[in-house]
C-alpha cells in the first residue's frame, strides 16, 4: 500500500499535511506521532470513513477510493479500532457473525466452525461462545481482529491496539500479528508506545503535526530515543522563568493512590504532593491513567488503595460538593461530557460547580443579576467571544468554551486547581493568555496540578514535571533541564522507569 | 437569539399541533356526515358564554396543577407517570380529614391541604424509594401505585371514611363544611373557584425553585447533563427521591379545587378522573414551564367542556379525547423538531456575530 | 479514554452463592403444596384455577412479548398499554362486524401495528424521548376507542358507548388425559394432585388463541435467537453504533422491530376481548404495564416472560375465583420471605436478611389474623397483581440485564 501526498484539510485546520507512507505486503507496519498528530484522521482516511483532500492511495499498485467503509472492506481493508464495536451481552460468534450472515437462517454451527478454522489458522484463541462482556480485554481485541478476518481482511489497521492491554496481554496479540503476518497478511498499526513499535515494526512512518517527519524502513538501525525524538520534536521551549513562587504549604497530597479499571490497575500506587504557589506537571499520552487521576481527586472515582489529602486532612472520603467548597476547582478534559451545559445560557454554567457558593444567592435565591455580572466579568477578563452572557453555552467555539471554563473555575479564587489538558483546542493567542493568568494565579498563592499532552505547556508552566506511563509515575524532572528525548522517551515507554519515583 | 424568535421556536410546536387536530378533527367530523365547520361554530358558542368560560378555567386549575406535578419529574428526566394515583388517594384521604372537621374554618382548609399534600408525597416517595434503593424503573413503579391506590382509595371510601345518607345509595366520604370552602368569585351565573389563587401561588412557586434556587439548579442541570451535574457536585439519588416527593406534593393538590369549589364536597367515586394523564400532556405541550402550562391546561379544559357542544351536534363526545390525544402526539413530533431547528439556529447567530468580531487564526472548532 | 470505557461490560458479578436455584425452586414448590393441604384451601392448586391462570395470564404475556421485542431493538415502548388497546377495540369490531373471531384477531393485529407504527415514527425517526412517546399513545388510543365506540356502538342492542356487542369466541380445546387428571387433582394427595391439577388446568378448554399465544412465543424465540434478523434486531439493542459499522440498517431494524410489538399487543387485546366475548372501555386495566414488568422479570427472554405473565395470570385467577384463597396465598408468602431471608444470610447479606424475617413474620401474624371464614376485603384481593409486580420488581430489578442500549436515542452517524 502506499499513500502519496495526502493533505486533510478540516474548517479551520489542516490535520494531515503532505503525507506520504509506504508499506509492503506481509509487513508490520508502524504509524507513530504523540496525540493530535493526525494519525487517527490518516487511518479514516484509508478506511473509507472520508476522503483525502489531495492525495492519492495506493493498493498493490491500483490507484482506488472508497467513499465508504464497505468499499475499503471490499478491497481487503479491515479496521480495528481502538474503542471495540462489541456487544457485550451477545457471544463472540454472534458479534462477528453480525451483518455478514450468510443467509436467512443463521447457521451457527458453521459459522462457529469457520471462526475456529480461522482462529486457529491465525492463532487467535477465543471461545466463539463466550459472551463477550465476559471476555478480558485482550480477548475482545481478538474478537475484533476475527471480525475483520471473517470478512476476508488482508490489510489489518489497528488503532492503539495496547492503549488497554496489560504485557502479557500485548505479548500475546504481538504472537498473533506475527503469525498473521506469516499468512500473507499486511498489519498497519497506530500507537505511540516506542517500545512496542520496535518489539514488531518492519517499517514506520512517524507523524508530527499532521506531516510525516520521517520514515523508517530498517528499524533495526535506529534507537528507541532516535525515534523518540522525532516524534515529540528536538526542540524544546525555553521555560521563562521568574522567581520560584513555591512555598512549603502542602496543598494536595496523594498517598499510594490505586484504582482498578476492569482487571488492570488504572493507577498503581501514585504518590504526588502539591504546595501553595506550585505547579506540578503531570506529562503522558493520554489514555495512561490521567482521567482516574482527575476524577479520584474530584470524587468522580473510587479507590482501592491509598488516600488523598487537602492541607492535612483527610478527604478520600468527601463528597464531590465538599471537596469543592472546600476550594478545589476542576478543569476537565472532556468539556462538553463535565463541565459545560450546552443548551443553557453561559450565565447559568457559571453556576455550575459553584452551587455552594454564597456570593451567587441573595435571600436563598439564585441571584441572577449577580451570576451574569460574574460571566460578563470572566468574558471581559478571559477575552471569551461570544455576544453575551446570554448565549447558550453550545454556541460557542470550544476554545471560547474553554476560556469560559477556566475562567468560571478561577473566579472563586480557590486553593487548588485540578487542570486537565487545559488549553485543548485554544487559539495560540488565548492560550499564551491563560498561561499568563495561571502563573499570576500561582504568585498568588494557587496549586496547580496540571496535566497535559502539551508538552510547550508543561515546560513552561510546571515547577515539577512528572511522567505517567500505565498508570504508574516513570519519572520526574525539573523542567528547566528535561531534554526531549528523555521525555519523549518515559512518555512511550521507550525508556523503563527505575526505582520509585519520589512525590 | 432574541426574546421573540426564542418564543417563536417554542410556539411553533404546539402550535403546528393544534392546527393538524383541527383539520383531522375536521375530517373525522365531515366523516359522521356532518358539517365541521357548522360544528366548530356551535362549539365556540357553547364555551364562549360567560357560564362555561368560568367553568373551563375552574377545569383547567387541577389539570394545570396536574401539569406542575409532572414537570417538576420531567425537568430531569423522572417519569411520575403515577400522579393520577396520587392525586385520588390524597382527594380521598383529605376529603376525609375534612369532613371530620377537627379544625374549624380555614384552620380546616389548611389541613386538608397539608394532608392532600402529605399523601401524595408519600405515595410518590415510595416509588422513589424503590428507584433509589432497588433500581426499580419509575415508570412502571408508579403505574403499579396507581392501580394500588385506586384500589385502596375504593376501600377507604367504602369503610373507615365511609359517609351515607339515610335512604341515598351514594358513598362517599363526610362532606366537608362550607365554612372550609374557599371563597368563589361569582361571574354570570357561574362561581370561580377561590383555589385559583392557590394554583398561581403554586405556579410562581414552582417557577421560582426551578428556576431560582439551588435545588432547581441540580434539577435542571441533572436532567440537561448528569455527568456534568455529578462533577459539580450533584448527589443524583437525593435528587431523584426530593424531586418525587415534591412532585408527589404537587398531586396530592390537584382533586382540591374540585373539593372546595363544587358539590359534592366530598370523595366518592364519581370523583373526576384522568386528569393525572391529561396533566401529563399539559406538561409537555407547555414545554415545562408555567406559563406555557396555563395554556396548555386552558386548551385542554376547553376540549373538555366543549364535550357538550358536539353532543349537541350529534356527535360522540369522546371526540374530545381523540383531539386531545391528537394535539399531544403531534406536538411532541413538532416540539422535538424545532428544538433541534432553534440549536442549529442558535450556533449559526452566535458564529455569525462573533465572525464580525476581530479575531486570531486558526480557532479549532469544539 | 479508560480501561474500562474501551472493554465492554457484560456479565453480572458473582459474590458467595446461596442456595442453588433447583433448590430454591423446588423448596418453594414443596412448600407451595404444603400450604394447600395445611389450609385445604383446594383451589389453590384445583384444575379450575389453573385453566383461569392460563386464559389471564395469555393477555399479559402477549404484551410481555410484544416489550420483548421492543426492547430488545433498543426501543422502550410503554405504549403497549395503548396498543393492546387498540387490539380490544378492532378485535371487538371486526369479530362482531365479520362474524368470526379469528377476523378480530386480524384487526387486533393491524391495529395494534398502527400503534407501533406511531411509536416508532416518533421514537425512532423523531428521537422523542422513549417514555414520552409511549405516555402519547397511552393517552390517544383509548380515547379513540372510547370515540369509535360512542359513533358506532350506540343504539346496538347489548352494546353502548362503554362496550361492544358480543362476539364469538374462540373455540376451546381440551387434550386427552384431562379427565383423569381432574380426578387426581380431586384426590387430594400432597404434591401428586397438585402437580395433577397443574398440568390439568393447562389442558383443559384451551382457546385456541391461547395456543396461538404459546405458538408466538415459540416462533419469537426462533427468529430472535435463531434467523439472522433477530440477530440484526438483538444486536441494535445491544450496541447499534456496532451494527451500523457492519452495515446493518438499524433504523429500518427498530422500525420493524416496534411494529411486530404493535403486532403482539394486538393480539393481546383480542384474548382480552376473548375473556369477556366483547370490548370494554378500559378493558386492559395496566395488563400493557404488567407485561413490561414480566418480560423484565423473565430477563427480556421469552422463557422468563412467560414465566412472569404465568405468576401474575396465577394471581388474578386466585383472586377471582377464590377469596379465602387469597388468604391461605398470604402464608405461603411468609414461607417464601423466610426462604429468601434464609438465602441472605447464606449470601452472607445480614441486613437484607433480617428485613425479610421481620417482614415473614409480620406477614405471618396477619395471616393468623384472618379467622375461619374470614374474608380479605375486595379492594385489597384486587390489588394483588399490582402489589406481586412491585414487590418481585423490587426483589430482582438490580440483578437483571437489560439490553445495553435499550432506551438510549440513537441517530444515524453519530458516534
Amino acid at each position: 500500500m502506499e499513500l502519496r501526498n495526502i493533505w486533510k484539510k478540516f474548517p479551520g485546520v489542516i490535520a494531515n499535511k503532505n503525507v506520504n507512507m509506504r508499506v509492503r505486503r506481509a509487513e508490520a507496519h508502524a504509524i507513530c506521532g504523540e496525540n493530535g498528530a493526525g494519525k487517527s484522521t490518516l487511518m479514516k482516511t484509508l478506511y473509507g470513513m472520508h476522503q483525502p483532500t489531495e492525495g492519492e492511495i495506493f493498493i498493490n499498485g491500483e490507484e482506488k477510493k472508497f467513499s465508504s467503509p464497505t468499499e475499503a472492506i471490499d478491497v481487503g481493508i479491515g479496521m480495528v479500532h481502538q474503542h471495540f464495536m462489541l456487544a457485550g451481552n451477545l457471544t463472540v460468534t454472534e458479534n462477528i457473525v453480525l451483518g455478514d450472515e450468510r443467509g436467512a437462517i443463521v447457521d451457527f454451527k458453521a459459522a462457529r466452525q469457520h471462526i475456529i478454522d480461522v482462529s486457529k489458522k491465525y492463532g487467535l484463541n477465543v471461545d466463539p461462545d463466550a459472551l463477550v462482556g465476559d471476555l478480558g480485554v485482550g480477548a475482545q481485541q481478538r474478537v475484533e481482529i476475527l471480525k475483520v478476518l471473517y470478512r476476508g481482511a488482508k490489510i489489518i489497521i489497528l488503532d492503539e491496539p495496547t492503549a488497554v492491554l496489560v504485557p502479557q496481554e500485548v505479548d500475546e496479540l504481538f504472537d498473533s500479528l506475527r503469525q498473521l503476518k506469516g499468512e500473507g497478511v499486511t498489519i498497519i498499526f497506530i500507537t505511540h508506545k516506542l517500545d512496542e513499535v520496535l518489539a514488531l515494526a518492519d517499517g514506520i512512518t512517524i507523524i508530527r503535526r499532521g506531516e510525516t517527519v520521517g520514515q523508517v524502513d530498517d528499524p533495526s538501525a535506529i534507537t528507541a530515543k532516535q525515534l523518540a525524538e522525532m516524534m515529540v520534536g528536538s526542540e524544546l521551549p525555553q521555560p521563562e522563568r521568574g522567581a520560584s513562587t513555591v512555598t512549603d504549604k502542602l496543598v494536595l497530597e496523594l498517598k499510594d493512590v490505586t484504582v482498578m479499571g476492569g482487571n488492570k490497575a488504572a493507577l498503581d500506587r501514585v504518590s504526588v504532593k502539591v504546595h501553595a504557589g506550585e505547579v506540578v506537571g503531570i506529562a503522558g499520552v493520554e489514555g495512561n491513567g490521567q482521567t482516574e487521576l482527575t476524577e479520584l481527586i474530584m470524587g468522580l472515582e473510587t479507590l482501592t488503595n491509598g488516600s488523598v489529602s487537602l492541607e492535612g486532612r483527610e478527604i478520600t472520603h468527601d463528597a464531590t460538593q465538599k471537596r469543592r467548597s472546600d476550594g478545589i476547582a476542576f478543569v476537565p478534559e472532556d468539556r462538553h461530557k463535565q463541565a459545560l451545559l450546552l443548551h443553557f445560557p453561559l450565565w447559568e454554567n457559571r453556576i455550575l460547580g459553584f452551587q455552594w457558593e454564597k456570593s451567587l444567592y441573595r435571600g436563598g435565591l439564585i441571584d441572577a443579576g449577580r451570576a451574569r455580572q460574574d460571566s460578563r466579568e470572566i468574558i471581559d477578563e478571559w477575552d471569551v467571544r461570544t455576544p453575551d452572557e446570554l448565549t447558550s453555552s453550545g454556541a460557542l467555539s470550544g476554545g471560547n468554551q474553554q476560556k469560559f471554563i477556566i475562567g468560571r473555575e478561577m473566579k472563586v479564587g480557590p486553593r487548588l486547581l485540578i487542570a486537565s489538558q487545559p488549553t485543548r483546542g485554544v487559539d495560540v493567542g488565548a492560550q499564551a493568555q491563560i498561561w499568563d493568568k495561571l502563573k499570576e494565579a500561582r504568585a498568588a498563592g494557587l496549586a496547580i496540578l496540571l496535566i497535559s499532552a502539551d508538552l510547550e505547556e508543561l515546560i513552561g508552566l510546571s515547577d515539577k514535571l512528572f511522567v505517567m506511563y500505565k498508570g504508574k509515575l516513570v519519572a520526574k524532572f525539573d523542567p528547566r533541564e528535561v531534554t526531549s528525548e528523555q521525555l519523549g522517551g518515559y512518555m512511550t515507554g521507550a525508556v523503563k522507569a527505575e526505582g520509585e519515583v519520589t512525590p | 437569539m432574541s426574546r421573540g424568535q426564542r418564543i417563536g421556536y417554542a410556539l411553533a410546536g404546539p402550535g403546528i399541533a393544534i392546527v393538524i387536530a383541527f383539520l383531522i378533527s375536521a375530517v373525522i367530523i365531515a366523516l359522521a356526515g356532518i358539517n365541521p365547520f357548522s360544528t366548530w361554530g356551535t362549539v365556540i358558542d357553547f364555551t364562549t358564554s360567560t357560564s362555561n368560560m368560568v367553568e373551563i378555567v375552574n377545569r383547567a386549575i387541577p389539570l394545570f396543577l396536574a401539569g406542575l406535578a409532572v414537570a417538576v419529574g420531567f425537568r430531569m428526566n423522572l417519569f411520575n407517570i403515577g400522579v393520577e394515583g396520587q392525586y385520588r388517594l390524597a382527594a380521598c384521604v383529605a376529603a376525609a380529614a375534612g369532613g371530620a372537621a377537627l379544625l374549624p374554618g380555614l384552620l380546616n382548609t389548611l389541613l386538608i391541604i397539608i394532608v392532600a399534600m402529605l399523601v401524595g408525597a408519600v405515595w410518590a416517595g415510595i416509588a422513589g424509594v424503590l428507584r433509589v434503593t432497588r433500581n426499580v424503573n419509575e415508570v412502571v413503579a408508579t403505574i403499579m401505585l396507581n392501580y394500588i391506590a385506586f384500589n385502596l382509595a375504593n376501600w377507604l371510601l367504602n369503610n373507615p371514611f365511609k359517609y351515607q345518607v339515610e335512604g341515598s345509595s351514594n358513598v362517599s366520604t363526610e362532606p366537608i363544611p362550607d365554612s372550609a370552602w374557599l371563597e368563589g368569585f361569582g361571574i354570570g351565573g357561574n362561581d370561580l373557584w377561590g383555589f385559583l389563587w392557590i394554583a398561581i401561588l403554586l405556579g410562581i412557586g414552582y417557577s421560582v425553585v426551578v428556576n431560582r434556587t439551588r435545588f432547581g439548579f441540580d434539577l435542571r442541570a441533572s436532567g440537561e447533563n448528569a455527568e456534568a451535574a455529578r462533577a459539580s457536585g450533584v448527589n443524583a439519588k437525593r435528587m431523584i427521591l426530593a424531586a418525587m416527593l415534591i412532585s408527589g406534593a404537587l398531586a396530592g393538590t390537584i382533586g382540591l379545587p374540585i373539593l372546595l369549589g363544587t358539590e359534592p364536597h366530598a370523595y366518592d367515586l364519581s370523583f373526576s378522573e384522568g386528569i393525572g394523564f391529561n396533566g401529563i400532556a399539559v406538561a409537555l405541550l407547555g414545554r415545562l414551564a408555567p406559563v406555557g402550562m396555563v395554556f396548555g391546561a386552558l386548551l385542554f379544559s376547553f376540549l373538555d367542556i366543549s364535550k357538550g357542544a358536539f353532543q349537541l351536534e350529534g356527535l360522540a363526545p369522546e371526540l374530545v379525547i381523540v383531539l386531545q390525544g391528537t394535539i399531544l402526539y403531534v406536538a411532541i413530533l413538532a416540539d422535538e423538531f424545532m428544538r433541534e431547528k432553534q440549536v442549529k439556529k442558535a450556533q449559526e447567530i452566535a458564529a455569525a456575530r462573533v465572525e464580525s468580531k476581530p479575531s486570531d487564526a486558526s480557532e479549532v472548532k469544539a | 479514554m479508560t480501561a474500562t470505557d474501551t472493554a465492554i461490560a457484560g456479565g453480572v458479578t458473582t459474590q458467595r452463592r446461596g442456595l442453588p436455584g433447583w433448590l430454591l425452586g423446588l423448596v418453594l414448590f414443596l412448600a407451595f403444596c404444603a400450604v394447600r393441604t395445611l389450609t385445604d384451601e383446594s383451589d389453590i392448586t384445583s384444575v379450575g384455577t389453573f385453566q383461569a391462570a392460563l386464559t389471564l395470564a395469555v393477555p399479559i404475556a402477549m404484551a410481555g412479548l410484544g416489550a420483548l421485542w421492543s426492547e430488545r431493538s433498543g426501543v422502550v415502548n410503554i405504549g403497549l398499554e395503548g396498543m393492546m388497546a387498540l387490539g380490544t377495540w378492532f378485535g371487538a369490531y371486526f369479530g362482531w362486524k365479520l362474524e368470526s373471531p379469528w377476523f378480530g384477531l386480524l384487526f387486533a393485529a393491524l391495529a395494534g401495528m398502527a400503534g407501533g407504527a406511531l411509536l416508532a415514527l416518533a421514537a425512532v425517526n423523531f428521537a422523542v424521548n422513549h417514555v414520552v412517546a409511549g405516555t402519547a399513545i397511552n393517552i390517544f388510543a383509548p380515547g379513540l376507542a372510547s370515540y369509535l365506540s360512542g359513533a358506532l356502538f350506540v343504539g346496538i342492542p347489548g352494546a353502548g358507548p362503554k362496550q361492544s356487542p358480543p362476539i364469538e369466541p374462540f373455540t376451546t380445546v381440551t387434550l386427552p388425559g384431562a379427565g383423569w387428571l381432574d380426578d387426581l387433582n380431586a384426590k387430594g394427595w400432597f404434591v401428586i394432585s397438585d402437580i395433577a391439577g397443574i398440568i390439568g388446568g393447562l389442558i383443559t378448554n384451551v382457546s385456541l388463541i391461547s395456543i396461538f399465544a404459546v405458538i408466538l412465543f415459540v416462533v419469537s424465540w426462533f427468529v430472535l435467537w435463531r434467523m439472522a434478523i433477530g440477530l440484526r434486531i438483538r444486536a441494535s439493542g445491544e450496541n447499534p453504533w456496532a451494527a451500523e459499522s457492519l452495515g446493518v440498517n438499524v433504523i429500518n431494524i427498530k422500525w420493524l422491530a416496534v411494529l411486530v410489538s404493535g403486532f403482539m399487543a394486538g393480539v393481546g387485546g383480542m384474548a382480552l376481548v376473548n375473556q369477556t366475548t366483547k370490548y370494554v372501555a378500559n378493558q386492559t386495566a395496566g395488563r400493557g404495564f404488567i407485561g413490561i414488568a414480566a418480560m423484565i422479570f423473565g430477563n427480556y427472554m421469552p422463557g422468563g416472560t412467560a414465566a412472569g405473565s404465568g405468576l401474575f395470570g396465577y394471581s388474578d385467577a386466585l383472586q377471582l375465583r377464590a377469596n379465602s384463597a387469597v388468604v391461605a396465598l398470604l402464608l405461603f408468602v411468609a414461607i417464601v420471605t423466610l426462604v429468601f431471608a434464609l438465602n441472605s444470610f447464606l449470601k452472607g447479606k445480614a441486613i437484607s436478611g433480617i428485613v425479610l424475617v421481620v417482614a415473614a413474620v409480620l406477614i405471618f401474624l396477619v395471616w393468623l389474623s384472618f379467622g375461619e371464614g374470614d374474608q380479605l376485603a375486595t379492594q385489597f384481593v384486587a390489588m394483588t397483581p399490582y402489589l406481586i409486580t412491585l414487590v418481585v420488581l423490587a426483589a430482582t430489578a438490580s440483578t437483571l440485564r437489560a439490553p445495553a442500549a435499550d432506551g438510549v436515542e440513537y441517530r444515524r452517524g453519530e458516534h
